[in-house]
């Protein structure tokens, strides 16, 4: 099987040398509590970028991820008040995140609307049901059971980034081993051709939604757990976060190709570089600017790569090149 | 593809005349709900706030007819406030401020046009990318402080009438005008429906494709430098988180006019038929003291419906 591991080798040398910048102008940052800090920060995103992977390898895509998490985060927070168990609590989040997610796959494989249109709708809709269901006021109080989950520690590592490390592997698996996770490549690279190998497109696309809700939902329990409220507003802007992570990783926004692994790193390179400016004394404000910029350096990258213009690229020695 | 025209006058008054359905439909029930509705003081307070998201989908019509899309609108927006606010504050005269704020969109727009048709990377990526990038220069420039004390006679352009006419609605009339006949009169609109339909196509037919594209980008650009302006006036300040989310409702507004999202079709009286339903369904909701976020649920939901009995058309339309 191939794979182009250059892109996860372009962000760990752009993390190492972002590495020595720190080590030489704020060596402060260098502590585990910094270390923690960042991964948990990430491991949310990095849940839901697993989901929007899937997405993005079939060549759709999901700008509704930061309305469903604010529905998720506000169905866990509620019921966790209503004193719902909480393994309960993360199925309805779960539930909740994967019927969104069904409605987006059937309204982009059956109705065929673009599924930039389905989610753009279907955001807004989300966020009016929210504050109509909460009447626009915060969830307060949350039960210290619900909360232990995101702030406490498991063999010396917060659950978030268990929860993430095991999302991550499980991710890492499906993406290239699973029969479900290779139809993925198939069908973003080639619709026409996967139909014709008898791959049940219409299936995966409502498929790669619901995993996309469902992982959104599965994130609340990295995120809603973590505070003491649950704001109506929640999430805003987060669908771009995890499409930045997706992206700068090295999933090919055209479908067909990407890592699991690359979208982790992805959401990596985006939590050290937001703390990196805290360190280094630049306003937070422009950090907004530098993601901005880390997409289209990392889309330039892929566009050129295609074109053949960049010859240099680093290969794992095994790999080979595609016939 | 040589059979556009004759679609075009098939497939768009079919489209607008649901448009029109639904107007007075909404518009009669909206005055069962408050007897205010229909009259013209409150239709000029519903026109002044939509100029802003208007002039957004003006442009926006433009890039989804080529089959692209400008996510960074509501960032150009709000950057372009922000460059007018700091040039006022360092003493420039306003109407001088203001131009180079439109000049600031303008720029921002040519530089989307630019990475899309030079680097090839897919609009949607480089307006996502550029939505972050402007908005977080406008952050960052102004280190999200906002910028006030504007002249008299500047502030009339966003909160004063000409007649009974609010000025903006003026601006904005003259430019629909503007646009709309760029789009169906000349050659370079007949040129961005042939992109739309198939770019490959309008290239070897002698099209300068990419030289429209970055002409319709930079166009949009310049119009959301515009509605920057007209917010500042409006608010009498300039902020930088100024028209976040306004690229949404541009582009609702764009698709309920019967433009495929895909290229190739749509009209800016299809737009401002657009805007209007939106608009309309908005004030009513008011009047009747529904909540912005129950009426977020109507468009989204209404957006949703609209795309989908389009396309419902279409595929029939296909089969036939």
């Amino acid at each position: 099987m191939y794979v182009d591991r250059g892109r996860e080798l372009s962000i760990i040398f752009f993390l190492v040398l972002l590495g020595i910048v720190l080590a030489v102008f704020a060596p402060g940052f260098y502590n585990a509590r910094n270390a923690s800090d960042i991964l948990v920060n990430i491991s949310y995103i990095t849940i839901a970028a697993m989901g929007m992977t899937a997405v993005i390898l079939t060549a759709q895509i999901d700008i509704s991820v930061g309305a469903i998490l604010a529905a998720c985060s506000t169905v866990a927070g509620l019921s966790a008040k209503a004193g719902v168990p909480i393994p309960l609590v993360f199925l309805y989040a779960i539930g909740t995140g994967a019927a969104i997610g069904l409605i987006n796959g059937l309204l982009v494989a059956y109705a065929r609307i673009p599924s930039i249109i389905v989610t753009l709708g279907m955001l807004t809709v989300i966020r009016g049901v929210i504050i109509l269901v909460t009447g626009g006021s915060w969830i307060y109080d949350l039960p210290a059971n619900f909360r232990t989950v995101g702030t406490g520690s498991t063999l010396g590592l917060p659950n978030p980034v268990w929860l993430m490390l095991a999302t991550l592997l499980v991710g890492a698996w499906v993406f290239s081993q699973t029969r479900w996770g290779r139809s993925l490549y198939a069908v973003g690279s080639n619709p026409a051709a996967a139909r014709l190998a008898g791959i049940a497109v219409e299936r995966t696309y409502v498929s790669v939604f619901m995993l996309s809700g469902a992982l959104v939902g599965l994130a609340t329990m990295a995120f809603a757990t973590r505070f003491t409220t649950v704001q109506s507003n929640t999430g805003q802007g987060f669908e771009f976060v995890v499409i930045t992570a997706v992206v700068v990783g090295g999933t090919n926004i055209f479908g067909g190709s990407g890592t699991a692994l690359g979208s982790f790193l992805g959401a990596l390179l985006v939590g050290v570089t937001g703390t990196a400016l805290t360190f280094l004394r630049v306003s937070a404000y422009w950090e907004q600017s530098l993601q901005g910029l880390f997409i289209l350096l990392a889309v330039a990258l892929d566009v050129a790569r295609k074109r053949g213009a960049l010859n240099f690229s680093f290969r794992w020695p095994s790999s080979r090149r595609p016939t | 593809m040589s059979d556009r025209p004759s679609k075009r006058t098939l497939a768009l008054p079919w489209s607008e005349l649901v448009l029109v359905v639904g107007l007075i439909i909404a518009a009669i029930y909206m005055n069962g709900l408050s007897p205010a509705f229909l009259s013209f003081s409150n239709f000029f307070e519903i026109t002044r706030i939509s100029v802003e998201t208007g002039l957004a989908a003006l442009g926006m019509t433009l890039v989804i007819i080529t089959g692209g899309i400008d996510l960074s609108v509501g960032s150009v927006l709000g950057l372009s406030g922000i460059v007018m606010g700091i040039l006022h504050h360092m003493g420039l005269e306003v109407w001088l401020a203001a131009a180079i704020a439109v000049g600031t969109g303008a720029l921002c727009g040519f530089i989307n046009g630019q990475l899309i048709t030079r680097a090839g990377i897919p609009p949607l990526i480089v307006t996502l990318a550029t939505l972050a990038i402007f908005r977080g220069l406008a952050l960052g420039i102004s280190q999200a402080r906002s910028f006030g004390s504007y002249p008299p006679e500047f502030l009339a352009l966003g909160a004063g009438y000409l007649g009974s006419v609010p000025t903006q609605l003026l601006v904005f009339g003259v430019l629909a005008l503007l646009v709309g006949l760029l789009l169906a009169k000349t050659t370079l609109g007949r040129f961005i429906y042939a992109i739309g339909n198939n770019a490959m196509a309008a290239r070897f037919s002698g099209v300068p494709v990419n030289r429209v594209l970055v002409l319709v980008y930079t166009l949009s650009g310049a119009l959301a430098g515009v509605a920057g302006v007209i917010f500042t006036a409006r608010v009498s300040s300039a902020r930088s988180d100024a028209g976040i989310g306004t690229e949404l409702d541009a582009i609702t507004a764009v698709v309920l006019g019967g433009a495929s999202i895909s290229g190739g079709s749509g009209s800016i009286v299809g737009t401002l038929l657009g805007l209007l339903l939106v608009g309309v369904v908005r004030n009513g909701l008011t009047l009747a003291f529904i909540p912005a976020e129950q009426q977020a649920i109507i468009i989204g939901s209404i957006l949703l419906v609209a795309v989908l009995l389009n396309q419902v058309i279409r595929l029939r339309s296909r089969r036939n």
